[in-house]
């Protein structure tokens, strides 16, 4: 039996938006575009601080958007927290896998900070790190450890801010000094491009954590240890 | 080395499809979750060929490490629910 | 650019829109909540691989950084947007019970 929307509508409506997609692009490729913004954006890498051209675009070049992104981090962050309080979590893990994430957390958390640092001319960079700071948050929360080894709310709540809060204010400072709304003086930008990507790994591990966990962090943490 | 190269896009494209299909087609939820994790890193393969080394780790670790954990998540609970039954014994973090 | 380098484009793009649609198919055939996740997230997977071809200029030339810092944004946007979604459905699930 032939279902009209299943089977004739829908494979239609896929044939003609793939269609559009293929021809846009195809004309996207092949087209001339005069100056790409590539050679705009590789020619002056050397000027933005740092040597690996994905950190300078998303650090320098485009850092609104970068500092937009932390806030849609932020608040997505907020509305799961809205929306209740946090599962009751795992039973705390047998010791095999104890001894497993006791061994991966500080490895996790080590290669996390390597990350960060190596992102200023290779492969890497505050996302990288951040993620790899949320995963050991996961890997305890799996093991069985309350908050997946997130601070205490008020803590918790400065930590997932942080990011949001360097960026902008590093910012701000540099719109009073006179330089413009995150525009970096060439000497310094190494050096503020490191701060605001430490606070911006930070961030980014905890709130991947706590969004883990899918609400508001239990009341009472059993340590303090951060993830 | 252009006709090895070219075998390898070919290989390495046909996985990548050939996992989205049986990712978006798998009857149980939980499978097609994994299949999702399995694309998600084969991605990231694809991603460092295509010179994105940035990319292909932030895809590992979260396009595929965290979003498969946030929807294995889900999925178990919705098999939870499904069954209620009491039959899977280590379903005790279910609400 | 060099017609090896077109045909890279070309064929990775193309594959990148084939995902989008298969993405797009399952988002609308199948009911469930999760599902439509994974679709969504499999279109966006579409996306960022059709930028990512966008941005490639051959096996020994550096890329176009601009098209990869936006795929960095997206993916930690898809893993943020699918969070909250996910939160939402277990809100909605618990007010069914």
């Amino acid at each position: 039996m032939i279902r009209p929307l299943e089977h004739i509508i829908i494979p239609l409506g896929l044939i003609a938006v793939g269609g559009l997609l293929g021809w846009s692009f195809f004309l996207a490729v092949t087209g001339e575009a005069g100056e790409r913004l590539a050679a705009v954006a590789l020619a002056r890498v050397p000027d933005s601080g740092v040597s690996n051209p994905v950190t300078s675009v998303l650090l320098n070049f485009r850092a609104y958007d970068t500092l937009l992104e932390l806030a849609v981090l932020l608040a997505a962050l907020l509305g799961i927290w809205s929306l209740g309080a946090a599962a009751p979590g795992f039973q705390p893990a047998a010791s095999v896998l104890d001894g497993m994430v006791n061994g991966f957390v500080p490895l996790l958390i080590l290669s996390a900070g390597y990350m960060l640092w190596v992102g200023a001319y290779a492969p890497g960079g505050a996302f990288q790190a951040g993620a790899l700071l949320g995963s050991a948050g996961v890997m305890l929360a799996l093991a069985g450890h309350r908050n997946a080894g997130l601070p205490s709310e008020g803590r918790l709540r400065l930590l997932v801010a942080l990011g949001v809060f360097v960026f902008a204010m590093t910012g701000l400072l540099l719109m009073v000094v006179g330089d413009g709304f995150l525009t970096y003086p060439p000497s310094l930008a190494k050096w503020l491009i490191l701060l605001i990507e430490t606070a911006a790994t930070l961030s980014i591990g905890a709130t991947l954590a706590a969004a883990y966990l899918g609400g508001r962090p239990a009341a009472r943490p059993t340590t303090g240890e951060t993830a | 080395m252009n006709a090895l190269l070219t075998l390898f896009d070919l290989l390495l494209t046909l996985t990548l499809l050939g996992l989205a299909v049986v990712t978006v087609t798998s009857r149980e939820l939980r499978r097609a979750v994994i299949l999702f994790i399995a694309f998600g890193l084969l991605l990231a393969l694809v991603w460092a060929r295509l010179r994105a080394p940035d990319l292909a780790l932030a895809e590992a670790a979260i396009g595929a490490g965290l979003s498969g954990a946030l929807m294995l998540a889900a999925a178990r609970r919705a098999s939870g629910r499904k069954t209620s039954t009491g039959e899977d014994s280590d379903a005790k973090d279910a609400p | 650019m060099t017609g090896q380098v077109l045909y890279s484009q070309l064929f990775y793009g193309g594959s990148g829109i084939i995902l989008v649609l298969l993405g797009l198919w399952s988002f609308l055939v199948h009911a469930p909540l999760l599902r439509k996740l994974i679709a969504i997230n499999l279109m966006g997977a579409g996306v960022f691989h059709m930028l990512v071809a966008i941005a490639y200029r051959g096996i020994d030339t550096s890329p176009d950084p601009v098209p990869h810092a936006l795929v960095l944004t997206g993916i930690v946007v898809a893993v943020s947007a699918t969070a909250l979604a996910l939160a939402f459905g277990k809100r909605l699930d618990q007010d069914d019970d």
